[in-house]
Parts: C-alpha cells; structure tokens; sequence
C-alpha cells in the first residue's frame, strides 16, 4: 500500500526484506536521493564554511605565517607571546569577560522582567513590545554613532543636560568610563532580543499550570519562580547561550566607536587588527581567535551539558 | 504600529492544542481573551503601565533623538545643543546623506547579498529541520548539534582560513568580476548561509517537534514522497517560524558588517552598512548629516519588523513548555 509508485520487483523486494527492518520501506529511491542531496548540500556548506576553518584557525595558531610567504611551525610561541608580550591581550580578556558579565547580570534579566510585563497582557502591551524591540533591529555601527550623538563631549545631549560646561566628561574617550557606556549601549540592543525570546517561550507555557498554582495559594511571584520560570528551561538555555555568544561576538560596536582603542579593546578586534591590518601577522591573530573559541566552548558546552542532562530526567 | 491581536495568524499556527485543526485557525484570540479575564484585577495595573511606558521612552530616546537632530541645520545644533527647540526644520540632510553617500548602489549591494542569503538559509535550515524532527533519522540529534554548534563559535576564529581560501578559487569572469571568489558576492552570501544555517536549523527543529505527527503519517499512507511531504505538508505549517526567523536572519544579514569588511575589496560593492564611514569627513563630522543617514540605513530592517511582527511572536516557540 505505502510503496504504490514503486516498481514491482522492488515492491516485492521491500516486503520480502520488510520483516526486519520497517523503517526502511518508507523511502523510495526517489526519497533518498532528495534527502541525500539536500542534507549533504547543507553538511557540505557548513564543513566547508563553519567546521573546517574554525579547525584551520587552531591549525593555524602554532605556525608563523604572513598571509603570503611560507607557512612556518613555531610551536606554542604565539600563544606564549600573547600571554607575556602583547599589551592589550589581557585588558581584552578582562573586557570581554566582563562584557558576558553585564549582559548575563544585567540586560539578561531586564528582558525577562519586561517579557513578563508585557505577557500580563495590559493595554498597549502590542506598542510597547514594538518600542522595546526597536534597538534589535538597528545595526551595531548605527547603535555606535547613536552613542556618539548622545555621548559626544562637546555637543553630546547627555552633557548638555548635566551642563557642566568647563570640564565635560569625555564618555567615549575616557578609558575609565568608555567600556561601561558601551555595554550599556549593546545592553540597549540585547534587551530587546532577550525581552522577544521570552516572550515567545511564556506564550508557550501551558496556562493551566498556572492556575492550577494559583488555586493552590500560590502568591504571584511563588508561581513564577517556581512554575513559569521552570517550565522555560529551554528558553533559558538559549538566551544564556545568545548572551554569551553576543558579548564575547560583539565588535561592531566598538570598531565603529573608535576601531576598539583606548579602553575598548576586545578580543575579536584585536584578531581582525592582527589578520585584516598591515601587519598580517594570521597566525598570531589566529591563536587569539583560539583563545576566543575556548571562551566560547566553555561557556556553551557547560549551558548544552545542564541542557541535556535535564532534557534526560523528564 | 500595533495591529490588532485579532489579526488573523495563517492557519496552522502551532497552537497549545495543535492536534485539532479546527482549533488552530486563531489561536491568539482564544488565547487573549483568556489572558484579559485571567489578569482582570487592576492591582498593580498602574504600577505596570508606568514603568514600561518609562522604559519604552528611554529605549525610544535615542532614537527620536538622532530624527530630531536630521532635521536640523548643523549651525543651530552647535550653537544651541541638541535639546533646543528647533527653529527650522527640513528634510535636506536626508537628501544629502543619499546621494554624498551612494546610498543607493550600497543599499542594492546589501540586497544581493541578503535576499539570496536568506532564501536559501531558510530552504536549506527548512530541509535539515524536517529530516531531523520529522523524518526521524539515525543520528538526526548529532545532526542538529552538528549544525547548532556550528553557529555558536565566533566569527573571528572563521575569518582567516576562509579569506585564503576564497583567494585561491577562481570564478569565471561572468560570475565574479574579480575572477576570484574573494572580493565577489558569491563569498558573502556563502558565508552568511553556513554561518546562520544552525541557529535556523535549531529554531525550525524545535518548532516542527510541536507539529502534529498524525498529519504526516497520513501523507505516508496515501504514498506520499519525501519531497511532498517536506514541500506540501510541513513548510505550509511552518509560516509563523519562517517568518520570524526571516526577519532576524534579514536583519542580521542586513547589518552584517565583518564578513563584507573582510571578503569585499572593492569600495563599490560595500553593503549599506558600510555607506555611513563615506559620510565621516576627515577632520569634521556633521553629526545632523550622520543621523539623517543612521535612520535612512536603519529604515529597511524596520519595516520589515514591523510587517512581520505579527508571526514574530508566535513563530519563535524555542520548545517552551509542551506538556
């Protein structure tokens, strides 16, 4: 019945083999050639663009190589150098940490509270969630040059409001207070997207679980801490993957600012500096995109680990 | 601004209940209507409506700060500040920030680059999605971390090897003018397909979990193909997915900013986004001409926004509570 298009002696092949394995019989050839081609176009898109040059940049990362000439293996020095010589590696480390810290601590549970407002479901909540999701969809280097409009020295509206004409404070230049304006102004972004991501997951959440809790005396916030928040498990391990995914991304920002200077160093403008600038020194940018990488394995394998480990107890 | 919840979601939204069709046709209003009488006390309405009215005008701020200063001569707003009340008003900067800039080329650099990017991301997320939750593959879970990892390194760790390779591969001349797939189109779009193919992937696989399996098991019966039953039965049911994901994947494309920096030489196919560094004078900067093309830059991925916005919600369902 199932294989009517088939051919008769593969029809009769296929029930001849079907008593031991089923499965098989729901793909014609037909079936698997489209499946074989469209899965292997997208596994071969992402080996070629994603898997096999991310294990090229660890390649990469024990040689010395200026883009050009030969390609020479040079052990652990570039990881050694990073480490003692260069200057701005560990205040970028130090950034970028605590750029994942703000968005984690800060933006992170901003968005949960203002997704929860918004889900109460109060007049205008429609305009409301439109105005907070704006930031999201402007791009980082506008989000940059909006920050120079508000946090310029001179003509910033910021200072003009504060008024202190004789000694402005330079937001964007002064190393001690430039870091946190940014973050603020990513913060101003994330927001937004954490905000959307959670609202879509409590639209999910089964409301008979809720009432069930409130007909049981639970107080408002008992029901959120203890049955909403729960039931967005899954939720919340893709924001906490996207918040530090953001943070430790984030680099348009502050290229667009001041080409990541001056206080705002960051790791991944210090391995566009050292790949795209004059220098070229690729396998040197390369062992900090390393560094990078790990980062970023740390953090998501520990979110995917608590994932999977919960996903197996229900 | 804010289209009505009534509005009518495409039939087959998933739905809390999606297993009766009858009952999935406008799954917000029942929901709505429900959430109004359930919060029906004003306890703490006020409270509510003040603080995300305050939050939404300094998120807003910004924003109507930089259109505020683009309809201002620059003259007045370094005299006077940004706050002043504004004497005169016009819509010059925006012109100016046009055509100084060659917004228009850039803007149609950007939508090479985005349309392909994002049809194809989506087919092809689409496909691996449906092979991974619906046909139920061997390894379709190592499938989905596979391509959901994927999309978790940074984008830095991939730009080196990608650079050198692209240099080495030549195109013929009628594909790429510069004869190579560096500095052409191609790189980009191929990039920002493998780069935003496991995020998709991950959305669309969450999403078809909570698609009925019945529907399909029938479509099986009645001798249905692989290909029929991906094109026919299940993209249909996933149009508040896809429009959501393709409003973030355009957005995201569209904003893109490392992957044209490195791939693209040439000035002259710059996207959009790299337009605003032409309006940057090298000893001054006029910030009323920069704001006027900020907003002009940022208008695009606003109205897509706010026409799909509708699906957005309700196409982003990241596997919440299923039961």
């Amino acid at each position: 019945m199932r294989e009517r298009g088939a051919p008769v002696s593969q029809r009769i092949a296929g029930t001849a083999r079907s008593a031991g394995r089923r499965p098989v019989r729901r793909f014609r050839r037909r079936d698997v050639a489209v499946v074989g081609a469209l899965l292997g176009m997208a596994v071969l898109l992402d080996v070629v663009v994603v898997w096999g040059p991310a294990l090229a940049s660890v390649g990469l990362s024990f040689t010395s190589w200026d883009g050009l000439g030969d390609i020479r293996w040079v052990g652990g020095d570039n990881y050694a150098n990073l480490v003692r010589d260069h200057p701005a590696f560990w205040p970028a480390v130090r950034h970028n940490l605590l750029w994942v810290a703000f968005l984690g601590l800060v933006a992170t549970p901003f968005g949960l509270l203002l997704a929860v407002l918004v889900d109460r479901g109060v007049r205008f909540s429609r305009f409301y969630q439109s105005v907070l999701y704006l930031p999201v969809v402007l791009s980082l280097a506008v989000v940059g040059f909006m920050a120079q409009l508000l946090l310029g020295t001179d003509q910033g509206v910021v200072n003009t409001v504060i008024g202190d004409g004789r000694d402005p404070v330079d937001w964007l230049g002064d190393p001690r207070v430039n870091l946190w304006m940014m973050m603020l102004a990513a913060s101003w972004r994330h927001t937004g997207y954490v905000m959307i991501l959670y609202l879509a997951g409590l639209k999910s959440v089964d409301p008979t679980l809720k009432e069930a809790a409130a007909l049981d005396g639970a107080s408002e916030r008992q029901t959120f801490f203890h049955v909403t928040l729960p039931a967005l498990r899954p939720v919340n391990v893709v924001v906490g993957v996207i918040t530090v995914i953001e943070a430790l991304r984030a680099f348009d920002i502050v290229y667009a600012v001041n080409k990541g200077r001056n206080g705002l160093e960051l790791l991944s403008v210090l391995i566009t500096d050292n790949i795209i600038g004059e220098a070229s020194r690729i396998g040197f940018g390369s062992a900090i995109a390393v560094v990078l990488l790990g980062f970023s394995l740390v953090f998501v394998v520990t979110f995917l680990a608590h994932e999977w480990r919960g996903a197996h107890d229900t | 601004m804010t289209p009505e919840p009534q509005s009518s979601v495409p039939a087959g939204a998933p739905a809390p209940s999606p297993a009766r069709p009858g009952r999935e046709r406008h799954p917000r209003r029942g929901r709505y209507g429900a959430r109004r009488g359930r919060h029906g006390t004003r306890r703490g309405q006020y409270g509510v409506h003040l603080f995300l009215a305050a939050v939404s005008l300094v998120f807003a701020a910004p924003l109507l700060l930089a259109v505020h200063a683009s309809l201002r001569p620059y003259e007045e707003t370094a005299r006077h500040g940004y706050l002043s009340w504004p004497k005169k008003l016009s819509f010059a900067y925006y012109h100016e920030a046009y055509t100084s800039s060659g917004m228009g080329r850039h803007f149609l650099n950007t939508l090479v680059i985005a349309v392909p990017a994002v049809v194809v991301t989506l087919f092809l997320a689409a496909f691996v999605a449906f092979a991974v939750a619906r046909l139920r593959l061997r390894g379709g879970l190592a499938l989905l971390m596979f391509f959901t990892a994927g999309n978790l390194l940074p984008p830095q760790v991939l730009v080196t090897p990608l650079y050198v390779l692209f240099l080495r591969i030549d195109l013929p001349w009628w594909m790429s003018d510069s004869m190579s797939l560096y500095d052409s189109y191609w790189a980009v779009v191929v990039v920002n397909i493998g780069f935003q193919l496991g995020f998709c992937v991950f959305v669309l696989a969450q999403f078809m979990r909570t698609l009925p399996q019945d529907i399909l098991e029938a479509a099986v019966v009645d001798g249905a193909g692989v290909w029929t039953r991906f094109w026919r039965i299940t993209l249909p049911l996933c149009r508040p997915a896809l429009a959501a994901l393709a409003t973030l994947e355009f957005t995201w494309i569209y904003n893109d900013f490392l992957w044209a920096l490195v791939f693209l030489s040439d000035p002259d196919k710059l996207p959009v986004t790299s337009a605003l560094n032409n309006l940057r004078g090298q000893f001054f900067t006029d910030h009323n001409l920069l704001a006027a093309g900020s907003i002009l830059v940022a208008l695009p991925t606003i109205l897509v926004f706010l026409l799909l916005q509708r699906h957005f919600v309700a196409g982003l369902t990241l596997g919440a509570g299923k039961g």
